[in-house]
């Protein structure tokens, strides 16, 4: 389990991380690694260069922006399960956080990485749908804000640019109901299928592992919206999905677990 | 609760001293293979079949032999003038075993994805990964053979010249017309069918060895992760033909084991040849993915068990049919594990009649071998499993169908149907206090209220009662067996000049604590701290005697033998004491390190002085050899027989399929205790690895033939957050068959667990009508057969 060779270099700023990314074929960002370096040895990804922006310690910070909280992309994920503003402003996200592989990740993953990867088996990627987040890309042109509606795009793929970084999240802050579902055979897992839903005026619910990418429930939320029960609801979690079959679950079954996981998701957010 | 004899005021034995060895390991001193430095060594990868049955016709290597740090590429055939005799296999079964010779790189054929097509030395690890990837290797496929039925059928064959897929059929049937007239006039038969599923023995520390030539002579030293350092010396001697006096062989740290470093593998005699060949340092360490392939795997059998019983549910008979899964090709001791559990099928149970008949099968996939309990697993697993199903059958509770057929106490030393003694036992106070420890009315309870709420998530128990054989010897009836080794142990004892004490231990720990447990038992008899004690082991130039550590033995046989070294270098003492205090040797008691004339407790002498006295040799008895020094070669009139009862209470969610283990616990007798919180230890790590087996680990084979899991990811070893805290107890039975009355405890709690949660899954299901759940009970296993069972609760 040996990466193929590759050039290094490290970035003393964003702008020098994104001088570096337009002046380099395939180059990468390497942040926390956790997506990253399984992948290169593995020979999954063999990028020319790793652009490390680890050492970006003014990305890493969680700040209080009146209706939204604006979250660094290298804030590790310990520190968002920790932090007392997003337990009062956004307590959803520390507890999804505090659910993403094991303490040994947690304090090396951030949240940038994890949401740039952009796996549809992910935790925080589906939290940032359903929290309806904004994603600030910085790049040789400036910023531009996204919605994390429009962020993914395909199989660990993302809007962004190949000379982008993704450089803030902001969380709008909310004080509804909301529930975090994580099926998985070990604690330290990713979910083999996973349900966020939050509750603020309207329902959001976003699945995780049942596509290429983290995906809104659409069928369930225009269900719920027309006044369905709870139950009926959740019967269309996996409408026009076509989950994965792997080792751990076939496809049926993942199916089947969407809809439970979205029923007690709901009665938790919704109760 | 102890039978040793000691010389301690204060007892040693039984108390929970730390690990002598953990300080080195936690704090990463501890050297393994792969932290030996040698600058001048060559790295040594493996080019691996990915094919599960294939014959080679090309292979390329001009390309990844000029690449930059490679020093040579060899092929199977380029090899072949190089070898001495095929890998071994130690355990020829019957007189007509099938045996296809088996050579460390494949030349003409593979036979499992893993096997060794080609080999790159180079002088570092990643030029000689990266020289793999430059091999070409052209292959012409070939029939594969995956399922074990279907390998029963001979309708592919995995060794054509063989003619026939089947590598031996075992029987053990003392008296058929018995058996036959036992189910002829049952009243009650109960026939099952489980599968073991093939298990990845994932040890810490995976495999690894580095051969060390003598610079200017024709010596090697072998560092290899084993648990096998002087089996693995006269093994390599016989197959690479190196003389034995040549070859010495150290275990250095070694960080687990459970049986898969109880083998003598292709990249042990590949080292070996190549730094012969080369007269080169040669270093291997396997990586993870690559050890899900060239590791031996545990279990893989199919069990057909029948059991006959009276009206009231008493056995008359046991009947067992099993297929085991012998892999592409046989390892050192492959077709015997299951033989190991051969001869415990009817469990502690009194049952007269018995018949096991075993089918080794060859199939496309890595070789099986020993994996922690070795046959007992599977044993326990079938009889556990269809006592339950008995108990439904019959109508009673399944606590109670185990009560009336233990082997009553006053029937041991037990002459079993299949032919060995039970050395001792006392089944039912060990069942009740499991019971009690549990609840099991209460829990019983609840089941019925939570069941009559409507609940969706089902409460379950599953009790488990064990009984396994350790000790592996005598050494007489291992030959009976045609297990060509011994079961003898031998260990030395040295009290030094400064009256220090070294202990030298043929046993091999890999995990198991014998530093620690070694000294207590010398410490208990000489009286005095174990901290002045020493045990050496795991060199074959420091302990050149020994037969290693595997199925439990170590404790009962090695420790016995350092025990009764103990014991002969104190009677040499005591000559040395008499002699100078002027009295015949009997007239002298011994106790905290010094001898006294009974009854005149002021003429003493310390043993510090007999150990400098000895060492002088200026004023010794008559023909008296100066030192102290006493060795004792054991071997053991008996095996032994711990005994226990787990019981698992589980909840299984029915809408997803989900268990969840709420509690667990067991109560084990494995005779007298040196080290309780050792044998604690050996039991909840058994517990953890025998649930794996029952909720999580699967080696995953598809058609074709590829391991479809070679990593953690997808492999599903289970880590401390998956489990409650295990509540343990514990009763004491000590073995009269050695002098430490103990039993053995390295296996026990894999032996007892996995039927302990699948009865506990299925007695929660039983409101839907299921009746058996496959290992491992995955939730979508389990969710499936709710759901084929049409969802309704009864």
């Amino acid at each position: 389990m040996f990466p193929a060779s590759f050039d290094y270099a490290k970035a003393t700023s964003v702008a020098d991380a994104i001088s570096i990314l337009s002046s380099v074929d395939d180059a990468k960002l390497l942040a926390g690694g956790h997506s990253l370096l399984p992948l290169m040895k593995l020979r999954l990804a063999s990028p020319s260069m790793i652009v490390d922006i680890g050492s970006l310690t003014d990305l890493s910070y969680i700040e209080d922006k009146g209706d939204y909280v604006a979250i660094g992309a290298l804030t590790r994920h310990h520190d968002v399960q920790n932090s007392h503003l997003l337990k009062s402003a956004v307590p959803i996200l520390p507890y999804v956080a505090s659910k993403v592989g094991d303490p040994a990740v947690r304090h090396r993953g951030t949240i940038g990485g994890s949401i740039s990867h952009g796996d549809g088996a992910s935790d925080l990627p589906a939290a940032v749908l359903a929290l309806d987040a904004k994603l600030v890309l910085t790049g040789l042109r400036g910023e531009r804000v996204v919605p994390a509606s429009e962020f993914f795009v395909g199989f660990l793929e993302t809007v962004l640019g190949s000379d982008e970084l993704l450089t803030e999240i902001r969380v709008p802050k909310f004080s509804g109901g909301w529930s975090f579902q994580k099926f998985n055979r070990r604690a330290q897992d990713w979910a083999i299928v996973g349900v966020v839903a939050v509750n603020n005026g309207h329902t959001r619910i976003s699945l995780i592992n049942m596509g290429p990418t983290p995906l809104r429930a659409t069928a369930v939320e225009a269900a719920l919206a027309d006044g369905a029960s709870i139950e009926v609801a959740s019967g269309r979690a996996s409408d026009g999905l076509d989950p994965p079959s792997d080792l751990n679950a076939s496809s049926d079954y993942r199916r089947h677990l969407a809809e439970v996981l979205v029923k007690r998701a709901l009665a938790e957010a919704l109760g | 609760m102890t039978i040793l004899e000691t010389g301690s005021s204060e007892r040693v034995t039984g108390k929970r001293l730390l690990r002598r060895e953990d300080p080195e390991l936690l704090t990463g001193e501890a050297k393994f293979v792969d932290d030996i430095v040698r600058q001048d060594a060559l790295y040594m990868a493996l080019l691996r079949s990915p094919m599960a049955h294939a014959r080679i016709v090309a292979v390329d290597t001009a390309i990844a032999k000029h690449m930059p740090e490679v020093f040579a590429v060899m092929t199977g055939a380029e090899l072949k003038s190089d070898w001495f005799a095929p890998m071994p296999c130690a355990w020829p079964v019957t007189g007509e075993m099938k045996n296809p010779p088996h050579y460390p790189v494949a030349a003409d054929v593979v036979k499992y994805v893993g096997d060794i097509v080609a080999v790159v030395l180079a002088s570092n690890k990643v030029a000689a990964i990266d020289a793999l990837a430059a091999i070409d290797v052209k292959y012409e496929e070939l029939p594969v053979i995956v399922d074990l039925e279907d390998a029963l059928a001979n309708k592919e064959l995995v060794h054509p010249e063989l003619g026939t897929n089947t590598s031996y059929v075992w029987k053990l049937e003392p008296d058929k017309s018995k058996v036959d007239q036992a189910f002829a006039s049952a009243v009650h038969v109960v026939k099952s069918r489980y599968v073991q599923q093939r298990l990845l023995p994932s040890a810490m520390e995976p495999r690894g060895v580095l051969v060390v030539p003598q610079l200017y002579g024709s010596e090697y030293t072998i560092y290899s992760s084993t648990q096998i350092p002087h089996i693995l010396k006269i093994m390599l001697s016989l197959t690479v033909g190196i003389s034995e006096a040549k070859l010495r062989v150290i275990a250095p740290a070694v960080g687990g084991g459970f049986g898969s470093k109880l083998n003598v593998y292709s990249e042990e005699v590949l080292a070996l040849t190549l730094a012969r060949k080369f007269h080169r340092p040669v270093r291997w360490t396997e990586e993870r993915s690559e050890g899900a392939l060239a590791t031996i795997h545990g279990r893989g059998q199919i069990q057909e068990i029948e059991l006959a019983a009276e009206a009231d549910g008493r056995l008359k008979a046991v009947r067992v049919n099993l297929i085991a899964d012998m892999g592409g090709y046989l390892q050192l001791l492959t077709p015997g594990v299951p033989l190991l559990g051969g001869f415990l099928y009817h469990g502690l149970y009194d049952v007269p009649a018995y018949s096991f008949t075993c089918t080794g099968v060859f199939t496309n996939k890595t070789p099986t071998d020993a994996y922690r309990g070795a046959g007992r697993p599977e044993a326990t697993f079938a009889i556990e499993r269809s006592m339950d199903s008995l108990a439904r059958k019959v109508g009673i509770d399944p606590a109670e169908i185990r009560r009336i057929n233990f082997i009553p106490p006053e029937k041991f030393p037990y002459p079993s149907a299949p032919g060995l003694v039970f050395d001792s036992g006392n089944y039912l106070p060990n069942l009740e206090q499991g019971l009690e420890k549990v609840g099991y009315a209460q829990i019983r309870a609840q089941q019925q209220i939570k069941r009559s709420d409507g609940s969706k998530k089902h409460l379950g128990v599953g009790i488990s009662c064990y009984v396994e054989m350790c000790g592996l010897a005598p050494s007489k009836v291992l030959g009976s067996l045609s297990y060509s080794a011994g079961g003898w142990e031998s260990a030395t004892i040295r009290i030094l000049p400064t009256s220090k004490v070294q202990v030298v231990t043929g046993t091999a720990p890999h995990g198991q604590g014998h530093e620690t447990s070694w000294s207590m038992i010398v410490a208990d008899r000489l009286g005095i701290s174990p901290d002045d004690i020493e045990v050496l082991h795991s060199d074959t130039a420091i302990a050149p005697y020994g037969l290693d550590t595997y199925g439990s033995r170590s404790l009962a046989v090695g420790g016995s033998a350092v025990y009764l070294a103990t014991e002969k270098v104190l009677e040499k003492a005591k000559l040395i004491a008499a002699h100078h205090l002027e009295v015949a040797a009997e007239d002298l008691s011994y106790k905290d390190g010094s001898f006294a004339v009974k009854g005149s407790p002021d003429k003493v002498m310390l043993l510090s002085s007999v150990a400098f006295e000895a060492f002088t040799a200026h004023n010794l008895p008559e023909g008296l050899e100066p030192n102290l020094e006493a060795t004792v070669t054991w071997d053991p009139p008996n095996f032994t027989f711990p005994f226990g009862t787990h019981i698992a209470v589980v909840e299984v969610d029915e809408e997803t399929g989900e268990t969840e283990l709420l509690r667990y616990v067991s109560i084990d007798d494995v005779g007298n205790q040196i080290n309780p919180m050792i044998v604690e230890g050996q039991i909840e790590g058994g517990i953890a690895q025998g649930v794996a087996q029952a909720l999580f680990e699967e080696a995953i084979y598809d058609g074709s033939g590829n391991l479809l899991n070679t990593t953690f990811l997808e492999y599903l070893v289970p880590s401390a957050s998956e489990f409650p805290s295990f509540e343990l107890g514990n009763t004491v039975t000590p073995s009269p068959t050695n002098p430490l009355g103990a039993k053995g405890v390295g296996e026990a709690g894999c032996i007892a667990s996995p039927p302990a949660v699948i009865n506990a899954i299925v007695d929660a299901l039983s409101v839907f009508g299921i009746e058996h759940i496959d290992m491992p009970a995955s939730p979508e296993k389990v969710w499936s057969a709710i759901h084929l069972s049409g969802g309704n609760s009864r």
